[in-house]
């Protein structure tokens, strides 16, 4: 795969924004703030950080990457295309019947898509499930999870938290999509997280704090993650949701509801 | 005064639980981030003293629920079918069915008509599971006028029940009233060749079909079986006399649901020839919600044809 720099994956994030507009538009429903929001977390992850090969989905050697907050589908099924799994014409398909695009992911019928998500909290254990699997049968493998905020109001997210210290498990890094939105309101309003360092923190986890929209700060702590031995990782990055689009950021409206006709254009003039 | 035949299921929920919580304090409701989609945000507005947002926390909502209830208040819960069933279960069943707590479940977007969020949101085993719960009691409306006298029977009836609603607006069947009535079918039309036992949204499809059939010359009774649990045995063992010949209709998978539930009842009672229209052991997909009814043989014509079908097999049988 060609190294992308800086300025390269801050375009690529740019054109997958650009997908998700187009596709949940054309779908005419689906969850634009968070796909929104996982945009650039998302790009370093697939065009920087993991191993892989959109060749071979099933390759056993690739990271894994769990998308736990699996309504956010739309800009991994972006990614995906972009990096090779599958046409980038598709796209449109998404949530339409017979598409192998399904409204929340599908590991039946998306290649690269490894984990079936769509009832939130379940994410963290299904990576953890897998990092132990790499450490039986000693592969080096990584396993990325992104959580959503909202999400860690599940009290399975902290079952997983507590398990994965428990086996000193270093091959995961969780990240936590923290756009300080839910599907009700802001988190703050609905189910206080915070405070949210010190949770993590407290069942032992090395916490790191990056802003999820700077590319550096995601490619730099992620990779300071991995050199972290005998404990998991968790990042937790600050987004916005609905990133991107002006009338969508830091808007609850916008998170699960498609763009007009002409909300899209301007969306995907913003985007340009 | 609201005209709930405007209303879907679920807009008809939240608007008789805000009226009916002015003059009952003891009704609490409790959300699990999806007001905004299960409708309880009408009563969050009108009694926030009242009104309990748990986060996105179903098993921990379910068991709160069962002790509010425990203390003499009425507490309905609220989220998503497949959440509200597949997501805390053993919740329910410890904390409420097992001590016949006062709690109400009321989810929404049963069923695959949740259309294009895919199979992850699409509840077509909560039915199933809550039937299987001793002391639930389980409710599947029609439409919108049935499902606030159910809620209304529900909030008046103690112990625990399970009241599935739909996301979409359906056809009215009851814009002149429904006297609706715990554990008993409702019949809305009558013929002599078969019965269509119905439940949820494919009873005004099977309406329908049986106003298709009538061109035909076969002329069906149609039940509204909105109360899954405890089930009206006599109405099914008096159709299977009358008419000799059942078809059932759900918008759910066919094992342990309706179907499964007038098999029962027919074969330890008055077995006669039933086919059951429902989902045949598979997971459905994303795609609009006609299109996955049809997909999955949930449609009129499809009820008209397997009412067909077994009036061959009864004619078979007495020849
Ligand atoms: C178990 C479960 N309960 C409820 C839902 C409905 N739901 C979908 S998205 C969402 C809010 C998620 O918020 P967050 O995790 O912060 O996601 P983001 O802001 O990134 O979209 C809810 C409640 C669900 N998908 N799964
Ligand atoms: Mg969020």
């Amino acid at each position: 795969m060609t190294d992308y720099n800086i300025t390269d994956l801050e375009n690529t994030a740019r054109k997958l924004r650009r997908h998700v507009i187009n596709m949940i538009s054309t779908a005419g429903s689906g969850h634009p703030g968070g796909s929104l929001s996982a945009a650039d977390i998302v790009t370093a992850l697939y065009f920087k950080i993991m191993r892989h090969d959109p060749g071979q989905p099933q390759w056993p050697e690739r990271d894994r990457f769990v998308l736990s907050k699996g309504h956010a589908a739309p800009i991994l099924y972006a990614a995906l295309a972009e990096c090779g799994y599958f046409p980038v014409d598709l796209l449109t398909t998404l949530r339409k019947t017979g598409a192998c695009l399904q409204g929340h992911t599908d590991s039946r019928l998306t290649p690269g898509v490894d984990v079936s998500a769509g009832s939130l909290g379940q994410g963290l254990s299904v990576g953890i499930g897998m990092a132990l699997a790499a450490r039986l049968d000693k592969k080096d493998y990584r396993t990325y999870i992104l959580l959503g905020d909202g999400e860690c109001d599940e009290g399975q997210v902290w079952e997983a938290a507590m398990f994965a210290p428990n086996y000193k498990l270093d091959n995961i890094t969780a990240i936590v999509d923290y756009n300080s939105l839910q599907l009700d309101g802001f988190t703050k309003d609905i189910m206080n997280l915070e405070p949210f360092m010190d949770k993590w923190r407290s069942f032992k986890w090395e916490v790191m704090e990056i802003d999820g929209h700077a590319m550096q700060q995601i490619i730099d702590a992620i990779r300071q993650a991995k050199t972290v031995k005998g404990r998991p990782t968790v990042i937790v990055a600050h987004t916005i949701k609905g990133k991107g689009v002006s009338f969508m950021e830091n808007n609850v409206d916008w998170h699960g509801k498609a763009p007009n006709k002409s909300e899209t254009e301007i969306a995907l003039k913003e985007l340009s | 005064m609201i005209d709930y035949t405007e209303l879907s299921t679920r807009e008809a929920y939240g608007k008789i639980i805000t009226e009916m919580g002015a003059v009952d304090t003891r009704i609490v409701v409790l959300d699990a981030d999806l007001s905004r989609s299960v409708m309880t945000k009408y009563f969050a507005q009108a009694h926030p003293g009242r009104f309990f947002q748990c986060g996105l926390a179903e098993q921990n909502m379910i068991s709160i629920a069962a002790g509010l209830a425990s203390c003499g208040k009425i507490p309905l819960a609220s989220t998503f079918a497949v959440f509200a069933s597949c997501r805390c279960f053993d919740q329910v069943r410890m904390c409420v069915a097992q001590p016949k707590a006062n709690v109400k479940i009321v989810s929404t977007h049963g069923g695959i008509t949740v259309g294009e969020d895919g199979s992850s949101h699409q509840a077509i085993e909560d039915l199933a599971l809550y039937c299987s719960l001793p002391n639930f009691n389980v409710i599947a409306p029609s439409d919108s006028i049935e499902t606030v006298e159910a809620i209304k029977a529900a909030i008046a009836t103690d112990g625990p029940f399970y009241v599935r609603l739909g996301r979409s607006k359906t056809p009215v069947i009851y814009a002149n009233g429904c006297k609706f009535k715990l554990g008993q079918a409702d019949m809305l039309l009558d013929g002599r060749d078969a019965s269509i036992i119905a439940t949820g949204i494919m009873v005004s499809k099977s309406i329908e079909a049986a106003n298709l059939l009538k061109l035909d010359g076969v002329h069906c009774r149609v039940l509204n079986m909105s109360t899954l649990k405890p089930v009206d045995r006599l109405s099914i063992i008096a159709a299977a006399a009358d008419t000799g010949a059942i078809v059932t209709a759900e918008e759910h998978l066919l094992h342990g649901g309706l179907g499964s539930i007038v098999a029962q009842v027919l074969s330890a009672n008055i077995p006669v020839p039933l086919v059951s229209i429902g989902i045949d052991d598979t997971y459905c997909q994303s795609g609009k919600p006609d299109e996955l009814l049809e997909m999955n043989g949930l449609t009129a014509p499809a009820i008209a044809a397997a009412v067909r079908d077994v009036v061959t097999k009864k004619n078979k049988r007495y020849t």
